[in-house]
């Protein structure tokens, strides 16, 4: 797979979006409920703590409240930018056409995945200066911060591929998007249920013993919820504790990356591979 | 340039293509001519690396479609049945992105889109948006946007269906360009006097299978069978009845609706109509004109496709 970085549709996709003032739009609403929001929160703190000034503290807990929010977003609007990438080329009959071209398969998905992923970036990027105020108060080090990025990076690289490829596979868009919001559901809530589910078994099924056995499936299982996650990335003690109840001492976020980068890996490859017939003869 | 070797293609037990074998030479315009449904947007849709076969090979300038895909779309330029574009960009724009799909340089391609652009007398919609173009243009600027790697083949499926009787002579005019231009062309079309005025060979297709395969002039005799005659007459209709139907190779003798003459079926050679029409003179039939109905490629699809959904 040969990386092109001059990338056709990487960059008519770009032009499409910015033509629309949708995007412009969007990106409005966006900042605008972000201001809301934090204004909002930094009112009612002082408002209640009948104080005239904003703690380092409570300034922690407005960067956690945003950092989820980020998270929500990359979680809801990825599916909905990427579930339609091939899929709605399909639907307006101009797939055909772009498959003859000498473009590889590889840069067409990628493409396609980028121009999404630049939008998302772009949206998160625009918030910055909302981000930013939190730093005038203090409590949060440049490392958080640089941290929560990264972790959303790979949330919705991996959320997006997981969108192309369902889009690959599938012809109609409304379809590759249920089963993209159906996978992203899975991995951000249902997860979590699971997880609880699991602890519990682990515990009645030891009842008695007085020593808690290890749970290698709950703690993977916390590993890929995007929610426990981020809460253990702004709080250590939210790490400890979950390596206190599954009994394993593997840091969350690794096994974050690793199942997040696979999937990212292993969607983009399927994605590729189907995006074009196969001449070859059928055995 | 061209060589199809028993090309199948089966979905499930609907075999779509049955070992189709066909040899084009290069600057050939092929014809391809069947109802719907007979096989002719599988065929293309194959050759343009969009299907997978069941059986058999396509080689286009000597590379096999199976083995290298990837060298057969740098030598073809495919133009779809129904198509999309992309609304929001210009004309220019549009033709840039598969110009830019094709690896074509920046340089190169601001000098191809306004030449390519005047092939399909579209210059004066350079900066207009796609959306904004009639039917007839986007048909256009689709067949520029195949031409702009200069493939050696064109894959046309039905290029001008949908279009008004102006569009078609425009779209008509600019193919006739094109096959001066020296390219390959296969063609599929329901316009079939164009097909017929344009095309050096003719493939008809029927249920997947190549029924009959030659210039248009070979095809008309192989599926023309009888001849049709039309006289008018100036009275005397019963007399004249009874004249033609003495002659054994005269079939079907029927009144025209406007009870003004008779149609017939004839099978006798060319000689032996002359020497029915001198006799007809001869014994006086007041004759206003002597017809052979001249049977076009539109018969022979009607011919074809009798039965047929």
């Amino acid at each position: 797979m040969k990386m092109n970085f001059n990338n056709p549709v990487l960059f008519k996709e770009l032009k499409l979006r910015f033509r629309s003032p949708k995007s412009f739009i969007g990106i409005l609403f966006y900042l605008i409920a972000m201001c809301i929001f934090v204004f909002g929160f930094i009112f009612a703190t002082m408002t209640m703590s009948g104080t005239s000034y904003f703690r380092p503290s409570e300034s922690f807990i407005l960067f956690g409240l945003l950092a989820f929010i980020q998270l929500g977003l990359v979680l809801f609007i990825t599916p909905g930018l990427t579930a339609g990438a091939i899929s709605s080329e399909r639907e307006k009959q101009t797939l055909s056409i772009l498959l003859t071209t000498s473009q590889s398969s590889f840069q067409i998905i990628t493409g396609k995945l980028s121009s999404s992923i630049a939008f998302l970036l772009l949206l998160i990027v625009a918030g910055l200066p909302i981000y930013s105020l939190v730093f005038l108060f203090g409590g949060i080090s440049p490392l958080d911060f640089v941290k929560v990025f990264f972790f959303l990076f790979v949330t919705l690289l991996a959320i997006g591929s997981v969108g192309v490829m369902f889009s690959t596979l599938i012809r109609r868009t409304i379809v590759s998007m249920i089963a993209t919001y159906g996978t992203m559901l899975f991995l951000s809530v249902v997860t979590g249920f699971i997880f609880l589910i699991v602890l519990q078994m682990t515990a009645f099924n030891h009842m008695g013993t007085g020593t808690p056995s290890p749970s290698m499936l709950g703690h993977i299982i916390a590993s890929i919820n995007p929610a426990i996650l981020f809460a253990s990335l702004l709080s250590q003690g939210m790490g400890d504790s979950i390596s206190e109840m599954t009994q394993v001492k593997f840091p969350i976020w690794i096994g974050y990356l690793i199942f997040y980068l696979s999937l990212t890996v292993i969607s983009l490859f399927i994605a590729v591979k189907k995006l074009r017939v196969n001449m070859k003869r059928s055995k | 340039m061209i060589e199809i070797k028993g090309l199948t293609k089966k979905y499930g037990q609907f075999k779509a293509l049955d070992n189709l074998n066909l040899t084009l030479s290069e600057g050939t315009v092929f014809g391809f001519v069947g109802a719907n449904g007979a096989g002719k947007s599988t065929t293309f849709l194959i050759l343009a690396t969009l299907l997978q076969p069941t059986a058999g090979d396509v080689l286009i300038d000597g590379v096999n479609i199976r083995k290298n895909p990837e060298a057969v779309r740098k030598m073809i330029g495919y133009m779809p049945d129904f198509f999309g574009v992309y609304d929001q960009l210009k004309a220019d724009e549009y033709l840039d992105f598969y110009g830019a799909s094709y690896g074509i340089p920046e340089a190169e391609r601001q000098k191809l889109i306004p030449q390519l652009l005047e092939l399909v007398n579209l210059s004066h919609k350079r900066h207009a948006y796609v959306d904004l173009l009639s039917r007839g243009m986007k048909q256009r600027l689709c067949l520029a946007r195949s031409l702009i790697h200069d493939p050696k083949v064109l894959i046309l499926d039905e290029p001008a269906s949908g279009l008004d009787p102006r569009a078609r002579v425009e779209m008509r005019d600019i193919l006739k360009t094109l096959k001066n231009m020296g390219k390959t062309i296969l063609i599929s079309s329901h316009i079939l006097p164009e097909l017929a005025e344009m095309c050096d060979e003719i493939g008809v297709i029927d249920n997947g299978r190549l029924i009959a395969h030659g210039s248009v002039a070979e095809i008309q005799d192989k599926l023309r069978g009888e001849r049709v005659i039309t006289v008018r007459l100036v009275g005397q209709l019963d007399s004249a009845i009874a004249f033609f139907e003495e002659d054994p190779y005269v079939l079907n003798i029927e009144k025209l609706d406007a009870d003004d003459g008779i149609r017939f079926s004839y099978k006798g050679t060319e000689e032996d109509q002359i020497i029915l029409l001198k006799r007809a003179i001869m014994n006086n039939i007041p004759i206003l004109s002597f017809m052979e109905h001249v049977t076009n490629l539109e018969d022979v699809f009607m011919e074809i496709t009798k039965g047929a959904d």
